[in-house]
């Protein structure tokens, strides 16, 4: 599989300044769901900045499918599409608008972009807003709006800057299926999120960097794997002596609930043999938290 | 030029179009209103105690003025206020993520900078019909000067709206700069009625010649010479190019 980002060296010092990048190398592979994660602050945005033409890098190179930012810079920007973390279009235009005049800039004829808008109108289910003007629309559909957008381009890489920021969860869940659907079509999307459950459920690879540095780089696989001690919250019908439970680290949170850390060389059917033999019974077994958030943290400490 | 390049031009100019048409009544209708009184006030009431310049009446004569100074108003505050308004609104982002290069940045806000400035001079050209009856002796030079001017203007306004930081800096130069300039251009009156000083510190204002050359498109007499109008308008709209397409490549204001 051929390279869609090739970065390499990448440093970006802003004029009071902050060192934002200090030498980021990064590869995603084309067809990739790929995660970029980190704090805020962390240098997330100032990549995507200078992989889309609103930043200027200070050093290193960057290649999109091969071709070079500072040298192919028009070729580069006709294959990417943004969508930013904060809302970046005319509050006064209407939806259907918005995403034609993109669809133009990109040298789209307008025939074509009127059509292409109202497949991805219908797609994203904005249809029925598409002569309002954009101000109008809730958060969730703004961002939606802004899929389209990115989209009615044609680009072979979709940048999503944390996309679900302030959507409520049975629209995360379309757009996931949304997007994730678009990725099984062929486009590459690298995606920057502080919902790290996203991660989980949509990438395949992730990055994670940590004052402008790549701090790992690996499957989404690997990474959790190198979680040492999962937590679970188990719910029982009454929790009894956890003296009991030897070798295993169990503190009760009140009569019914308990947290346990499993180690990666314990086995839980074992735990359950052990709970049973205390004659308690198991209503609920679930991790606790995110396992992503956990291994960010772990790799950040 | 590349086929994508001109269909983003169209884009943008379309674009820019709509929006002061969809907004007339605060784009198109305010110069109509203001140069009425000029000409009710300046040209009626005051002008009819004038005596006849180069054997033109008062009214007739500050007809070129009154077009020019709208051209100019209107085609720098339409670039200047949009641009800086999608800088604010950051949907300037739009085209920066784009492919489209900067000529045509510069193209599709100018064109449509100057083709509302042409609009209101016509306009405005209209209105004078109701209170004088210009005469045209060189249409040619007429179009050439409204053309050129609206353009030159649309550049500065650009200029104006990528290096402004907040909504007062695009105010600025028009009220501090435009409007004593084009005061003092000699839209109501001729340079040769003024003192020498005055009238040698006028030549150094470049709106003179816009107005004149303008002028003599109507009626075959200026102050200044009209190559020379024409020559500084070219220079001026060279130079605003090179310095917005600096501007744009550095990405000042525009890129961190």
């Amino acid at each position: 599989m051929s390279d869609a980002i090739t970065i390499t060296d990448l440093k970006k010092t802003y004029d009071d300044g902050t060192e934002a990048l200090k030498g980021i190398d990064l590869q995603v592979k084309a067809g990739d769901f790929f995660a970029l994660l980190g704090a805020n602050g962390a240098g997330k945005t100032t990549i995507i900045g200078i992989l889309t033409g609103l930043v200027n890098k200070s050093g290193g190179s960057v290649q999109v499918f091969g071709k070079d930012l500072d040298k192919q810079f028009n070729e580069v920007k006709r294959m990417i599409g943004v969508v930013p973390q904060e809302m970046n279009f005319n509050q006064f235009e209407k939806v259907q608008d918005i995403i034609v005049t993109q669809a133009g800039y990109f040298g789209i004829r307008r025939p074509q972009a009127l059509a292409d808008s109202e497949r991805l109108l219908k797609q994203l289910e904005l249809y029925e807003k598409r002569n309002v003007p954009s101000r109008s629309l809730s958060g969730g559909m703004k961002r939606r709006l802004m899929i389209a957008r990115a989209l009615v381009t044609h680009p072979k890489l979709l940048i999503l800057d944390e996309p679900t920021a302030g959507v409520d969860v049975e629209l995360r869940h379309t757009m996931w299926e949304y997007l994730r659907e678009q990725n099984q079509n062929g486009l590459t999307i690298l995606l920057t999120t502080h919902y790290l459950e996203e991660v989980e459920q949509l990438c395949r690879n992730a990055a994670m960097i940590r004052d402008g540095k790549i701090v790992a780089n690996d499957s989404v696989k690997n990474l959790v794997n190198i979680l040492e001690v999962e937590t679970y919250v188990v719910n029982v019908d009454q929790v009894k002596s956890m003296e009991a439970l030897n070798g295993y680290n169990a503190k009760a949170v009140d009569g019914t609930t308990f947290t346990l850390d499993l180690r990666k060389d314990q086995n839980v059917s074992q735990f359950v043999a052990e709970i049973c033999k205390l004659g308690m019974t198991i209503h609920d077994f679930r991790p606790q938290g995110n396992r992503m958030e956990r291994l960010f943290l772990e790799l950040l400490k | 030029m590349h086929k994508s390049n001109l269909i983003a031009l169209y884009t943008l100019f379309r674009k820019e179009v709509v929006r002061f048409i969809r907004i007339w009544p605060q784009t198109l209708v305010p110069p109509i209103m203001t140069q009425s009184l000029y000409f009710l006030i300046f040209g009626k009431f005051i002008g009819s105690q004038i005596n006849d310049i180069n054997g033109v009446s008062y009214m007739a004569f500050i007809v070129p003025g009154l077009v020019m100074m709208s051209v100019i108003s209107n085609s720098y505050v339409n670039v200047a206020g949009s641009f800086f308004s999608s800088k604010f609104q950051r949907s300037v982002e739009e085209l920066l993520v784009s492919p489209a290069p900067n000529w045509v940045i510069i193209g599709g806000y100018v064109l449509s900078g100057a083709l509302r400035g042409i609009l209101c001079g016509f306009l405005v050209f209209g209105v004078s019909v109701f209170f004088t009856r210009p005469t045209i002796s060189h249409i040619g030079l007429i179009v050439m000067f409204i053309v050129l001017t609206a353009i030159v203007f649309a550049l500065g306004g650009l200029v104006n709206g990528i290096l402004a930081r907040k909504f007062d800096d695009v105010s600025i130069v028009p009220t501090f700069v435009l409007t004593p300039l084009t005061y003092l251009g000699g839209v109501f009156y001729s340079i040769a009625l003024l003192p020498d000083v005055w009238r040698n510190l006028s030549k150094i204002n470049p709106i003179l010649y816009m107005v004149n050359g303008f002028r003599y498109g109507f009626y075959g007499f200026s102050d200044v010479n009209v190559y020379m109008s024409v020559g500084i308008l070219v220079l001026f709209a060279v130079l605003l190019t090179i310095v917005n397409l600096t501007l744009l490549k550095k990405g000042k204001g525009l890129r961190s």
